[in-house]
């Protein structure tokens, strides 16, 4: 059952000289209980989607395109609803969980906020239940913690906190921003594991946006590609992973850095040569054409279509097919 | 948190000592003659020698210290020269007017200034912001004694509500004193409002781009909520600084205010004492100030560490 229907989402901020547009005509949906990985480098509109999706915008830029949330535009919605909505149905955690939780609050207090507000508990159940939902997401000793402040608790403990409260009201979709990335690697997986675990139990959709393929492949059941804003290729985890179409996705996965003991170990790693186009650049014909080793004339010249490789399999380019 | 206090005290206490050492150098020790000071250069040698000895001038420079330091504990702090009475009494009589006026123009300041500076902070660069900018560029802009002496002519002259000047004292009417301070204290909370005002609208602009901000409005808080339950309280650091460094200000006597309102407080206390060259009331008097600035300071430390918890462990 769907969800969650993203219909030609666009971004623009507004710049002195005119739109920018950051994300362009993105387009998916989201079912119930299905995890959804949105991979990228960084500006490649990945944030700014997901916090369209909150209704969060930075002032200077807007949302164009439909956000169907259970049957509601959440582009044209008020900002009462949208509040009613945040936290409550739609919840998000940041990454960077140092300076993403209040330093003069409690956590107690920061965790038991969303309960009061959406859920309207008196201060004394609203902490019983933070002090529950803390000893679920694996803080040690969370009685004592309830009354301390996010500087005495170390990156992945302030992460669980924020998941914690994120998942106070049970929403029906969790988006993570990179909730590993400012973690040690030791942490990053416990956290993913973490999430992974919540999410199935309380039965939430998930939206995990990320630039690491390893995270996408052990948490996600469908990735959507995002390269200068576009979605270059979208499709279900497996299949993207086997058989990936899109010459950006070919590029980020050979940039991986590979485990060791691998026999194709090369002592380096594959780079995607070039750099993200300016997202002022006015580019007639595919934004990825000037770093792409399969690039021709048309790419250049004429905006690449959708292509359908495969069930559920899509590639934003003109000379897929060739290969895929 | 025990610990932190202990040391803001033991501070605190340092600089008094250090503070009150500088003062009785300068004042006392240092080449030039105070008797040779109060009386003037044409004055009679017999004189001046007769004047070193009532001061105690021909004591050595450390026992004067010591008994210095212990007429603050027990108020016996000798007497003026000029006025001939106990400096002590001298002081009372005029901290009872500068302490009030400055409690209230520091009440009015922070009332306007939180109230403008976080309307204008929430309303960036939009006309509310232009609006109370403008205000706060005036209200810098101005002199307040001029300004004093505009609501002198339209509220005690034009209107009549209140007295144009003077002070009546506690003792007969305190609704009648406290009326003669209401003017003073809005002429000088004018400048020093629009002064932290803008202060606290760059600290809740700091503030409100914060990552923590943007999670109380992902957990569903409206940006009023957002700014009121997570931003203000963040934003205080720098303002209490200001707020402080204000009141420490007010608090020695606003010597301009006090001849516009014709109010004996401390601040023509010290004016006239200086000109009189009344040495004996300008070391007490200056001491008395340095004791008021280093007072604020440690509650200002102590405010610290109520607003940031982060402060409770750092040194």
């Amino acid at each position: 059952m769907t969800l969650l229907t993203v219909d030609r989402l666009s971004v623009n901020l507004q710049g002195e000289s005119g739109p920018v547009a950051l994300v362009r005509d993105v387009s998916f949906t989201l079912d119930r209980r299905e995890t959804l990985g949105i991979v990228g480098e960084s500006g490649c509109g990945k944030t700014m989607t997901a916090l369209a999706l909150m209704g969060l915008l930075p002032e200077a830029a807007r949302a164009e395109g439909r956000i169907l949330f259970d049957g509601e535009d959440l582009v044209t919605a008020d900002e009462a609803r949208l509040c009613a909505l945040r936290g409550d149905r739609i919840a998000m955690i940041f990454q960077e969980p140092m300076t993403s939780l209040n330093p003069v609050h409690t956590v107690g207090a920061q965790v038991a906020e969303v309960l009061r507000l959406h859920r309207a508990m008196g201060e004394g159940e609203a902490l019983a239940e933070a002090l529950r939902l803390l000893d679920l997401v694996g803080i040690p000793k969370a009685r004592e913690r309830l009354s301390a402040y996010p500087h005495q608790l170390s990156g992945g403990q302030r992460q669980r906190v924020m998941i914690a409260a994120a998942l106070a009201c049970r929403p029906d979709i969790l988006l993570a921003d990179e909730p590993t990335t400012a973690l040690d690697v030791t942490v990053q997986a416990q956290i993913l594991d973490l999430i992974g675990e919540l999410v199935r139990e309380f039965g939430m959709a998930l939206v995990l946006i990320t630039h690491d393929l390893g995270v996408v492949g052990q948490v996600t059941d469908r990735v959507i590609v995002m390269y200068a804003g576009n979605v270059v290729e979208s499709g279900p985890t497996e299949t993207i992973f086997a058989k990936r179409a899109h010459p950006y996705t070919q590029g980020l996965f050979a940039a991986r850095p590979r485990q060791a003991g691998r026999t194709s170990q090369r002592g380096r790693l594959d780079t995607i040569p070039g750099v993200v186009p300016d997202p002022s650049a006015v580019i007639a014909g595919c934004r990825f054409a000037d770093r792409c080793r399969h690039a021709v004339d048309i790419c250049h010249r004429q905006p690449p279509p959708l292509v359908p490789i495969g069930a559920d399999h899509d590639a934003l380019c003109h000379r897929v097919r060739e290969w895929a | 948190m025990s610990a932190v206090i202990a040391q803001r005290l033991f501070a605190f206490l340092a600089t008094l000592l250090a503070t009150s050492l500088v003062v009785f150098l300068v004042l006392e020790v240092l080449p030039g003659d105070s008797a040779q000071i109060m009386l003037g250069v044409d004055a009679e040698p017999d004189a001046v020698a007769a004047l070193r000895e009532k001061l105690g001038l021909n004591r050595p420079a450390a026992e004067r210290y010591l008994t210095w330091l212990a007429g603050f504990m027990t108020g016996d702090l000798g007497d003026s020269y000029t006025y001939s009475v106990p400096v002590i009494e001298l002081i009372v009589d005029r901290i009872a007017i500068t302490i009030p006026l400055a409690v209230m123009a520091m009440v009015l300041t922070i009332a306007i200034a939180l109230t403008t500076g976080v309307f204008a902070a929430a309303h960036h660069n939009r006309p509310g912001d232009w609006g109370v900018m403008l205000g706060a560029q005036i209200g810098i802009a101005m002199p307040n004694f001029w300004f004093g002496i505009l609501l002198v002519l339209f509220f005690a002259v034009t209107l009549g509500w209140f007295s144009a000047g003077g002070f009546p004292g506690w003792e007969d009417d305190p609704l009648d004193a406290f009326k003669a301070l209401i003017l003073p204290a809005v002429s000088l909370a004018l400048v020093q409002s629009a002064i932290l005002a803008r202060v606290t609208r760059s600290a809740v602009l700091d503030v409100l781009r914060e990552d923590y901000i943007r999670t109380a409005r992902a957990k569903g808080l409206s940006k009023r909520a957002a700014l009121w339950g997570h931003g203000l309280r963040n934003a205080m650091i720098p303002v209490v600084t200001v707020m402080g460094l204000q009141f420490a200000f007010l608090l020695s006597g606003t010597i301009i205010i006090e001849n516009v309102f014709y109010l004996p407080g401390l601040g023509r206390l010290i004016f006239q004492a200086i000109s009189q060259r009344d040495l004996i009331v300008v070391k007490d008097v200056v001491m008395l100030m340095v004791i008021k600035v280093v007072v604020i300071n440690f509650l200002v430390d102590l405010l610290y560490v109520a607003i940031d918890p982060r402060l409770k462990t750092a040194t």
